[in-house]
């Protein structure tokens, strides 16, 4: 068997390609994307990027409907947005095979809640798998599909930020092409869920989940691994490669499946050791069912319900000792910033001039929040912007005249913010909405959506014009203007804040990234010495290439009065956007090239 | 063959190649039979932020991260993300650094200083530090980007589990054919100052 090394997200796509999946349709998210990448280049495979995760469910359940074995893929967070089909496609059952990946965020790394989407098994009464590292991921994934076909149910695959994001050894096998089981099928009792079916399958979904608790029971995956019986430990996912790192010789109860529960398993486990341990991230989940049954164990009395493990956390957890470890040398934060060039900086720098209140979305954008641009004020989840911007917009009336804004990017625009933009038309809103639009999903690594006219497989398609859009939505002032020209943007910014009734404002302006081929004729600028008054206007843009020096003997520049300091420029990140150019009031900044 | 995981941890800043670096390593370790897992974040850290990139290998690995004072080597892609990570190393680890500076935003606004020290901090603490000029030997081998590839250099004089010719084949791999013969001379670079 050929071995390779692969990312959980990867193994993941491997998996599915090797069982036969043939569909997925996801939204990007942080830890999840690169499923639906790696998966969207085998052969013989459909997978497209729909405009946010309720509709890449809905498109799973429609294949798994046709007979396919199908994936609908998204972060925790996105799980939010798919919960309305999901309660009830499991009613009505998947036909094919359908299988939900959710890629939850301990930690935060990448996100704006930590959230334990194990909860949603139990909510939507689903089962749901995780796996511990690579090789499992794939494993698991064809097991997924196949309770989903065994039991007409869709199924959970739960992974964690390390789980997506390690690479492990990964063996690997041959596709196995099933037979074409595509199919129209009519079964209204089944799959129009009107009060009168819906109650039958109500009854179906408990039958179906007592058939699971009794399957769960002999899945090889829920192993029992008996050693050293003083202590035993309940885990699954990432947190029992933690523990085995630091407890080798312990008894483990490993859960492949994490709901439902093998309850008598649980029993018997408990009943060969002498104390009980449950490790777990985030929250309680499996410590409380098992309390339930009455089993005395512990769990989050000693670990902690924020933040995702490691094998130290674990070690103290158990062993009860803090390790005294003196705290690392405090040394300058390096935050995340927007790169050298990003068109938002235009945006945000002329947005801070107008001194508006900024309610402000999910994406590379939102980095803006911290000094020196400080360019948005809130920030709750994906589409929000708009309709918190038109909320406070009504709640303020005149006395917020002309101060609320609302940011929202390209990719987050198509993903939730149309009906809360039709929304504003209807209702007489009074607030400016700007479409960030740097014609990509760029804080998830360059994804396409609906307005960038290519798909996930890099089919040339329909492109979204956002401005025709906002018209037809009923928004009659849209204007477009690009970000990096300082003047035009605080000009029309101006204008649009001073009228009445609600405006778009698209700011395009393409990633840097998807600026290759400028990029490799640079003429970067740089900075007069003699000529800068170190007046920091330009530091109030927070570009990576430009930093402050301290003047050694409080010189004098050739224009006149005594500095502190100066502004240089590195010329290794400078990518000529100009802005720097455009705020100098001294004339100190220059180009090779001249402004661009 | 070991029972005991070595432990890597690979720091510095986004854009400095350091998660193709410990794909390398990972794909070293495997050719030389052993288990290997690695693990890092992506996502928000990319735009400029810290990055680091734990690598471990051995017989068998369960976690693909280390614990704090577990840490055999780290590795610095930067001078003062050294500081941010000591902690992770054991007693009596090894430390390489890159003395390359790439100044965070809040010394770029004036706010705060760079510590002109962090070496000094470094071997105040630990007996076995390696002080590299990476840009200067990536410079030298003919491509100012191959930074990462002579820290590899360096790191691979102290990973006895592997010969240099199995660092090779898999850097080989790793470039586009244009950029191999550039990463083959940096890696030798590299490994001569260990």
């Amino acid at each position: 068997m050929h071995k390779q090394l692969m990312s959980g997200n990867e193994a993941i796509a491997r998996g599915a390609f090797e069982h036969g999946v043939t569909f997925a349709a996801g939204y990007p998210g942080t830890p999840s994307t690169e499923i639906m990448e790696a998966f969207s280049r085998y052969k013989g495979v459909y997978a497209e990027w729909s405009p946010n995760e309720k509709v890449a469910l809905e498109v799973a359940i429609g294949a798994a409907l046709a007979g396919l074995k199908a994936m609908a893929v998204m972060k925790h967070v996105g799980v939010n947005v798919a919960a309305d089909p999901l309660f009830t496609v499991s009613y009505t059952g998947t036909n094919g095979a359908l299988v939900i990946i959710t890629a939850d965020d301990p930690s935060l790394h990448s996100s704006q809640n930590e959230q334990d989407n194990r909860n949603y098994a139990k909510f939507a009464k689903i089962p749901m798998l995780e796996p511990s590292d690579s090789q499992e991921a794939k494993t698991f994934i064809k097991i997924a599909m196949d309770i989903s076909e065994k039991f007409d149910s869709p199924v959970f695959l739960r992974t964690t930020t390390r789980v997506s994001h390690s690479k492990s050894v990964v063996g690997l096998e041959e596709p196995t092409n099933g037979e074409d089981r595509r199919v129209i099928k009519f079964d209204p009792a089944k799959y129009v869920m009107v009060p009168a079916h819906a109650r039958v399958r109500r009854v179906a979904v408990e039958k179906r989940m007592e058939q699971l608790n009794e399957w769960a029971e002999t899945f090889p995956e829920n192993r029992m691994e008996i050693q050293n019986t003083a202590i035993g430990i309940i885990t699954a996912g990432m947190s029992y490669n933690y523990a085995k790192d630091v407890f080798p010789g312990y008894s483990y109860l490993k859960l492949g499946m994490v709901h439902p529960l093998p309850e008598k398993m649980i029993r018997t486990f408990a009943s060969k050791v002498k104390e009980l341990y449950v490790v777990e991230e985030l929250d309680p989940f499996i410590e409380e069912q098992v309390r339930a049954m009455g089993i005395p164990v512990t769990g989050k009395k000693v670990f902690p319900y924020t933040s995702e493990f490691d094998p130290g956390v674990v070690e103290e957890g158990i062993k009860a000792h803090k390790r005294g470890r003196k705290p690392p040398p405090a040394v300058p934060s390096r935050p995340p910033n927007l790169c050298p060039g990003c068109p938002h900086r235009g945006l945000f720098y002329a947005l801070g001039e107008t001194k508006a209140f900024v309610t402000g979305d999910i994406g590379c954008y939102t980095l803006s929040f911290m000094k020196p641009l400080q360019g948005l004020h809130t920030c709750i989840c994906m589409g929000a912007s708009i309709g918190m911007a038109h909320g406070m917009s009504k709640a303020l009336g005149e006395k917020g005249k002309g101060k609320i804004v609302g940011v929202i990017g390209d990719s987050t625009f198509v993903h939730s913010g149309i009906t809360p933009l039709l929304n504003m038309a209807y209702n007489k809103s009074d607030a400016v909405i700007i479409i960030a639009d740097n014609r990509t999903t760029a804080m998830t690594g360059m994804q396409d959506h609906p307005a960038t006219g290519t798909t996930l497989q890099g089919e040339k398609t329909k492109e979204l014009d956002f401005a025709a859009l906002a018209k037809v939505l009923g928004i009659e002032s849209v204007r477009v203007i690009h970000p990096l020209n300082i003047k035009e943007t605080t000009a029309v910014l101006k204008e649009e804040l001073g009228k009445e009734g609600p405006s778009v404002i698209v700011s395009r302006g393409p990633c840097i990234f998807l600026q290759r081929e400028r990029l490799k004729s640079i003429k970067p600028f740089t900075v007069d010495t003699d000529v800068c008054t170190g007046c920091q206007l330009c530091l109030g843009l927070g570009c990576p290439a430009i930093s402050w020096k301290k003047e050694e003997a409080g010189l004098v520049p050739r224009t006149g009065k005594k500095r502190k300091g100066f502004a240089s420029i590195d010329e290794a990140l400078c990518v000529q956007c100009s802005l720097c150019f455009q705020v100098c009031r001294a004339d100190a900044i220059k180009s090779a090239g001249g402004p661009s | 063959m070991k029972d005991s995981v070595t432990s890597l941890l690979l720091a510095g800043v986004g854009g400095q190649g350091i998660l193709l670096a410990s794909d390398i390593i990972c794909k070293v370790m495997m050719k030389a039979g052993l288990d290997v897992k690695k693990s890092e974040v992506h996502g928000m850290a990319q735009r400029g932020g810290c990055v680091t990139s734990h690598v471990r290998y051995g017989r068998k690995v369960y976690s693909p991260i280390a614990k704090e004072g577990d840490v055999n080597v780290l590795i610095s892609f930067e001078k003062l993300e050294t500081l941010r990570y000591l902690n992770f190393l054991t007693a009596g680890g090894r430390v390489i650094i890159n003395e390359e500076e790439i100044l965070p935003p809040s010394v770029n606004l004036g706010e705060t200083a760079y510590p002109v020290d962090a070496v000094d901090i470094v071997r105040s603490q630990f007996k076995d530090v390696l002080v590299v000029n990476a840009p200067a030997l990536a410079r030298k081998a003919g491509n100012i980007r191959a930074v990462s590839t002579v820290m590899l250099g360096a790191l691979s004089k102290y990973l006895l589990e592997a010969s240099p010719d199995d660092w090779k084949s898999v850097i080989g791999k790793e470039f586009s054919e244009k950029l191999v013969p550039a990463n083959l001379k940096a890696f030798d670079l590299g490994r001569e100052t260990a």
